[in-house]
């Protein structure tokens, strides 16, 4: 593999192109050469950052530590799917729901990818496992606080017509049918889009990455594909847990509808 | 028939009473009294304690579905899950005698719920609760929206579901309604249903 690799001169060329944005901001008063100035400040910090623990973490290539930046990872994702609610369950239901269903989906697909068809030695290797897992779960995060959010604020917009099919003696199940299949399609949706306009309308990133990197184009597609199938699993795995979790705590046993269970996002 | 045994809701006290078929309480109370949440709560709709009856079930032994089929609750804004009359109601001779009682067509069922006036939801509700013929009904002002001979027609219906034996539990707030209809007033203040012979209160 062959690639060119980058010097601080050259990202600090490249930075002049935001500090050009931002004396544009300041020129037609847009207001935001400031969140230019801290977003751009964040994103190489983080970056950078993340580059050392990854160098660290793939020269110790010890089970322990790759486990545990998974989790950090995961736990992240979560704050981020509780982020994403209007109308929440409490935000340790919510937070549980999303992270236990994105946990379960995404370390499941992963470490069946990596123990079948990517085989690294060992199976854990983290120079695979981490950048297979953070795409799996950042994507099926998406999709994951979509159908969430569909969920519970289609429950709250069809209380009326969920009520009167219960009171006629539907279930809970029957009675909330046509909002759980909007959330499970909205969660679905963003991925099947995705895999409709790769290559055409967009190039993936992890395949630009690789082509980059060195990678005959042939052999980045072949990865590209390989994860789209892996994430498509992981989200509608992940939709399906969260949406049927959900749907349980905004109805109970006696087959009622729990909207007392929900709160307004802006509430806490 | 209904019995309640020790029914509690929100805000009400515990509640033991039984009606025998054919009988009609109406409730009344000032508004936030706690009347639909007695009806509700008799439906299982909410959360509540005690227990309930009907001639055929008894609540704690039968699923929540099954308790809602012998037990129908008509709110007073019913909820619609289509778009058309028809998709709500079971066609049939049934539905169409229904829809002739109440001083409706058949022509309804192609109507849009998006179009539909309030006196026609609630005689449309009432219908949708009565195609499973119920043993007990649990209306929540049924008439509040329509003119006297709309009233006339929905009291009909109920009458002669009464005279065949159904029990009915009847939030209104028309005195009259209550003097035609009850063989029992309740009075819900403070979260104590008081419960008289119809006739005997002033």
């Amino acid at each position: 593999m062959t690639y060119i690799s980058l010097s601080t001169a050259d990202l600090a060329l490249a930075s002049l192109l935001i500090v050009a944005n931002g004396i544009l901001s300041l020129l037609l008063g847009l207001k935001l050469e400031r969140t230019l100035a801290i977003s751009m400040a964040r994103m190489v910090v983080q970056l950078t950052l993340v580059g050392f623990i990854l160098n660290l973490i793939f020269d110790l290539a010890s089970p322990l530590w790759t486990g545990l930046i998974a989790l950090v990872m995961v736990l992240f994702a979560g704050v981020e799917v509780v982020a994403r609610q209007e109308r929440k369950l409490s935000t340790v239901v919510s937070y549980g729901l999303g992270a236990s269903a994105m946990t379960f989906s995404s370390v499941v697909v992963t470490v069946l990818a990596l123990t079948t068809q990517i085989g690294p030695d060992p199976w854990y290797d983290p120079q695979y496992a981490i950048p297979l897992l953070g795409m799996i779960l950042g994507n099926s995060m998406t999709g994951i606080a979509l159908g969430l959010n569909t969920l519970t604020t289609g429950m709250y917009r069809d209380r009326a017509a969920i009520e009167a099919q219960l009171c006629l003696g539907a279930t809970r199940w029957q009675a909330s049918g046509p909002v759980t299949r909007s959330a499970m399609r909205t969660g679905m949706m963003p991925m099947i889009n995705a895999m409709a306009a790769a290559g055409v309308v967009s190039l993936p990133g992890m395949m630009t990455g690789q082509i980059l990197a060195g990678v005959p184009p042939t052999e980045a597609v072949r990865y590209q594909i390989l994860i789209m199938f892996l994430i498509v699993g992981a989200t509608g795995l992940g939709v399906l847990m969260t949406v049927y979790g959900g749907l349980i705590k905004l109805t109970d046993s006696r087959d009622r509808l729990r909207l007392d269970r929900l709160q307004r996002a802006d509430d806490e | 028939m209904l019995k309640l045994e020790g029914l509690t809701a929100r805000g009400l006290n515990a509640i033991d009473l039984t009606l025998a078929d054919g009988e009609c309480l109406v409730v009344r109370g000032a508004s936030g009294a706690g009347k639909t949440v007695l009806l509700r709560a008799i439906a299982d709709l909410d959360e509540n304690g005690g227990d309930a009856e009907t001639s055929h079930v008894r609540r704690s032994q039968v699923s929540a579905p099954r308790w809602r089929r012998d037990v129908a609750y008509v709110p007073a804004e019913p909820g619609w899950w289509a778009d058309t009359v028809g998709a709500h109601l079971t066609p049939g001779r049934h539905c169409t005698a229904l829809l002739h009682d109440l001083g409706l067509t058949e022509d309804c069922l192609t109507w849009q719920i998006a179009r539909l006036s309030t006196g026609e939801r609630q005689r449309l509700a009432l219908i949708r609760a009565l195609e499973a013929e119920p043993s007990v009904l649990l209306l929540d002002e049924p008439t509040s929206a329509l003119d006297a001979a709309a009233t006339d027609a929905v009291e009909r219906v109920i009458r002669r579901r009464l005279d065949g034996g159904v029990t009915a539990v009847i939030v209104s707030h028309d005195a009259g309604q209550a003097h035609r209809l009850a063989t029992r007033v309740g009075d819900v203040a403070d979260g104590q249903l008081t419960v008289t012979a119809a006739g005997s209160q002033p």
